[in-house]
């Protein structure tokens, strides 16, 4: 017979508090799994964001226990000391209503950070020959898989301090680009990326790539694009 | 911190680096040898090589920790960007006016 977890759900938007909630304990449950449990049982009028279930959309980001965490793949196992459990929304985004962040500003900074592909040829050009085990492409594989959670956006200390900071994820993905031999807008990115709030601003906390759920390393890639833009820098191609 | 100030900072940290180790190499020697106030200036009054090499020290340290305070003061102060940025060059002027005086006064003769 397995225990009643305690569970505590952040109730309201930017003021609000914490509600605690008796949910039974069950094989194998997820954090999501939790969440639910209270909106169909116990109280419908929780708000909450999930899509796929299976860590792919990365649409069901919270706080769970003081970190960031993908509810879905998160068992209450690996995280509930104790049976207790405490569920927020995620840190450094405005929230919406109880566990539901609004996401405009990160992926605004997105938009800020040139994460969007710049075709350097067109469709009536020949598929272009990329070879798989160049170090351009290896680069770019390792920190190509992100879901946009916003886990790493929750978890960074930058993002906290300074509201001009574009954060892991964006810089994470401008590192990708910047690695696709395809792309035609690297000076224009490295630009964007050099300026204030973009990579030089990161203090390598790695808190990014310790909470990843997909266990890429934002810092490895904002590194890249430290050193990129600063060889860019130095060869007169981009302003500071 | 945009890319110029980060060129900056690591360009003094390397700079400051094999300085910040001969520095201490140089209490250590200065301290085992029991030597006196007397003793030292007698060796650095006139040096030119003294002179150079703690003026080039606290040249990179003004800078370095200047905008060092400067990206504190914008990230945890409400200072903005702009004034966060004329208050760092107000206290790098001052590191650098102090340091000199202080490198003046044991080279000088």
């Amino acid at each position: 017979m397995l225990a009643e977890l305690s569970v505590s759900l952040w109730r309201g938007a930017h003021e609000g508090r914490y509600e605690t909630y008796a949910v039974p304990q069950r094989e194998s449950q997820t954090v999501l799994d939790v969440v639910t449990y209270v909106q169909r049982h116990l109280d419908p009028t929780l708000s909450y964001r999930f899509a796929c279930r299976v860590g792919v959309c990365g649409s069901c980001a919270m706080t769970v226990n003081g970190k960031p965490r993908w509810t879905c793949r998160t068992h209450v196992s690996k995280v509930a000391g104790g049976g207790r459990l405490e569920i927020g929304p995620l840190e450094n985004l405005p929230v919406i209503k109880d566990l539901a962040t609004d996401m405009a500003p990160f992926f605004e900074k997105w938009q800020q950070a040139k994460g969007a592909f710049a075709p350097s040829q067109t469709r009536n050009d020949p598929i272009a020959q990329i070879k798989p085990d160049s170090p351009a492409r290896v680069a770019a594989d390792a920190a190509i898989e992100c879901i946009n959670c916003g886990v790493c956006h929750a978890a960074c200390d930058t993002v906290r301090w300074n509201a001009d900071y574009f954060g892991p994820a964006p810089l994470n993905r401008a590192w990708t680009l910047v690695n696709d031999e395809r792309d035609s807008g690297n000076i224009a990115r490295l630009q964007a990326v050099s300026a204030v709030g973009g990579c030089h601003s990161c203090h390598s906390h790695q808190s990014c790539q310790e909470l990843c759920p997909q266990s890429l390393n934002p810092t490895a890639a904002i590194a890249g694009l430290k050193r990129r833009s600063m060889a860019a820098y130095l060869k007169g191609e981009i302003t500071a | 911190m945009n890319v110029r100030l980060y060129v900056w900072q690591r360009l003094t940290a390397a700079v400051m680096a094999p300085l910040v180790l001969v520095h201490i190499a140089v209490i250590l020697y200065a301290t085992r040898q029991e030597m006196t106030a007397a003793d030292i200036l007698s060796r650095t009054r006139g040096s030119i090589a003294w002179a150079s090499f703690y003026a080039l020290f606290v040249a990179a340290a003004s800078i370095h920790a200047s905008i060092g305070v400067r990206n504190v003061l914008a990230e945890w102060s409400p200072l903005s960007d702009r004034r966060a940025g004329l208050f760092a060059v107000i206290f790098g002027l001052a590191l650098l006016a102090l340091g000199f005086r202080a490198v003046a006064a044991v080279v000088l003769t």
